[in-house]
């Protein structure tokens, strides 16, 4: 099975085809949204009808572009706001934790680090009904008692980016904590000696060592983010990310515009990624 | 110093306290107590198993269950066979360049929304779809065909969405096992099945663990795929979760199915665990 070992030719051959047709398999999808963005006609199907970039700039009823399309331009707003502060969010929690978990000993350690991976395992669509629940019942208790009506805790925003950084926090802090387990700790160590305090040693030494997990992890968050579909189901309100609205769009049947927004999500995604990779390998 | 560490301990510890207490268990907590009351009228609730007793007592609701849990082991277990050969061809197999850019490629689907996965699937699948329109040029069939909106096309859909997760995690493991050690079973008069079934699976357990685990959890709680690909008679438990929240506003129900979802998954994770001998912390880093 490893190249050391010598195997029948056929089998060898057999092998490799397996491999080639499973990234086809992985490909191709991806590849027909991308096609048919470019694709001259109502439908984002066969027959082809030649080559265009209406689907992208285009300004006449039927053929409106994403870029002049004003709800699709809305709801990529929505998105990106939403991961910025969970992706900003996330990272902060993500840091405490890992310090927490790498650097202190205390009671329910055991415990508190098995809540903390929780999230991981409960369906993002559970995760999104407890906190719509719970939400408004904060929500319904402090308007019948003090008169409050309080708009953040309805459907909207504030919930979804609640509800998105309650699962992606662990995320997070799993791929910092990762590193800071690498750390040396002798180093902190050096600058204590050398007259720092704790706290200047560990802003001077230990983050400037975490920076790239916590941009990696900054990255992870924002593109978990902008994908999430089950959680923010559950919890969105009057403003749409661009997962949902696209989904409503879906939903009443497609055009080459969902087409063109793909692969400009692609596009901008992997992109983002690579940039991660980049900046790890710098490092 | 001490007092400087204890003070250190009691600053880290606010933000996970806050955040695993008001958004994690707290709002699970309000969860269940709405599960188990019952609308008496306007704004009065009892406490009553009323709600479960619906789920147990409708045979739509249990089926509909039912399925998922078998649908979603069924799908775990076909990204398993699928993704596993794949796995070990990059871990062991491809060297160098050839396996960190077949890694790499591996990562791309995930990188793009579920939505645009499934939306690929259904220009490929459906009637007016790829699938069909080459089906007829190659004259195998005389019209269009359906192929989306059944189990099958649920199921393709649902493995696509997940195979990064289980290939991912077997690559990381197997990458770990030495080649000598495989040298050594050949040597030893091993054949290629006893050795993957002797070695190369054993080795690869916690991956095979983690990787089951996370697609059978996103399978058992995907609302997306389901519902764009599935047909008339392939509803998913989440469906129901959805419609008696959104669109019934029956929150008591909708509450309980949600709790029974969370059951159904805590038993099984813990099921895998106990069968592969991980542990959740193992698994999870």
């Amino acid at each position: 099975m490893i190249p050391t070992i010598r195997q029948p030719l056929s089998l060898t051959l057999v092998y490799r085809a397996y491999v080639v047709l499973f990234f086809v398999y992985l490909a191709l999808p991806l590849l027909v949204v991308s096609v048919f963005a470019f694709n001259d006609s109502l439908f984002p199907s066969l027959p082809w009808k030649g080559f265009t970039w209406n689907w992208f700039f285009g300004d006449q009823r039927p053929m409106i572009g994403v870029f002049n399309e004003r709800p699709i331009m809305r709801a990529l707003n929505n998105s990106a706001f939403i991961a910025v502060f969970v992706s900003a969010l996330s990272v902060c929690v993500g840091t405490t934790n890992a310090f927490l978990f790498n650097r202190y000993n205390f009671p329910l350690r055991g415990l508190l680090y098995v809540l903390m991976l929780l999230p991981l395992v409960i369906p993002g669509i559970v995760l999104g009904i407890s906190i719509l629940v719970f939400s408004s019942t904060l929500a319904n208790g402090l308007e019948d008692g003090m008169g409050w009506d309080i708009y953040a805790l309805r459907p909207g925003l504030p919930l979804v980016i609640l509800g998105q950084f309650s699962f992606i926090t662990t995320i997070v802090t799993l791929v910092i904590s990762a590193r800071l387990q690498k750390f040396d700790r002798t180093l902190e160590e050096a600058a204590l000696n050398l007259g720092a305090g704790p706290l200047t040693a560990v802003r001077t030494v230990t983050i400037p060592y975490l920076l790239p997990a916590l941009v990696g992890g900054f990255g992870v968050a924002f593109l978990m983010s902008f994908e999430n579909f089950n959680t923010t189901l559950m919890l969105v309100g009057s403003d749409a990310p661009l997962t949902i609205a696209m989904f409503d769009r879906l939903k009443e049947g497609s055009t080459p515009l969902l087409n063109a927004v793909s692969l400009l999500l692609m596009l901008g995604s992997s992109g983002l990624a690579l940039l991660m990779i980049l900046f790890q390998r710098k490092r | 110093m001490r007092a400087g560490a204890k003070l250190g301990l009691i600053l880290l510890l606010m933000p996970l306290l806050l955040w695993l207490g008001l958004l994690i268990i707290v709002p699970h907590i309000d969860m269940f107590l709405v599960s188990i009351r019952e609308r008496i009228g306007v704004g009065r609730y009892q406490i009553s198993p009323a709600n479960y007793l619906t789920f147990f007592t409708e045979p739509l609701y249990l089926v509909t269950f039912m399925r998922t849990a078998l649908m979603s082991i069924l799908t775990t277990a076909i990204t398993l066979v699928i993704g596993f050969p794949v796995a070990f061809y990059i871990a062991k197999v491809a060297k160098g360049r050839l396996q960190s850019s077949l890694f790499l490629l591996c990562l791309v689907p995930f990188w793009v929304s579920e939505l645009v996965r499934t939306f690929g699937w259904m220009i490929l699948l459906r009637e007016t779809g790829i699938f069909s329109s080459f089906l007829q040029w190659l004259g195998l069939v005389d019209g269009p065909v359906e192929m989306l909106y059944n189990d099958v096309a649920m199921i393709v859909g649902l493995v696509y969405t997940s195979m990064l997760f289980m290939v991912v995690p077997l690559v990381t493991t197997m990458e770990s096992l030495d080649d000598s050690v495989i040298e050594a079973g050949y040597d030893l008069g091993g054949s290629n099945l006893s050795i993957l079934r002797e070695i190369v699976i054993p080795h690869a357990m916690p991956g095979i663990a983690s990787g089951s685990i996370v697609v059978f959890m996103l399978s058992l709680g995907n609302y997306l795929t389901p519902t764009m690909l599935g047909g008339k008679d392939s509803l998913w438990f989440t469906e129901l979760i959805y419609s008696q929240f959104i669109v019934r506003f029956n929150w008591e129900l909708g509450a309980a199915f949600g709790f029974m979802l969370l059951i159904l998954s805590s038993i099984i994770v813990w099921a895998m665990l106990k069968v592969t001998g991980q542990t959740l912390e193992k698994t999870m880093t």
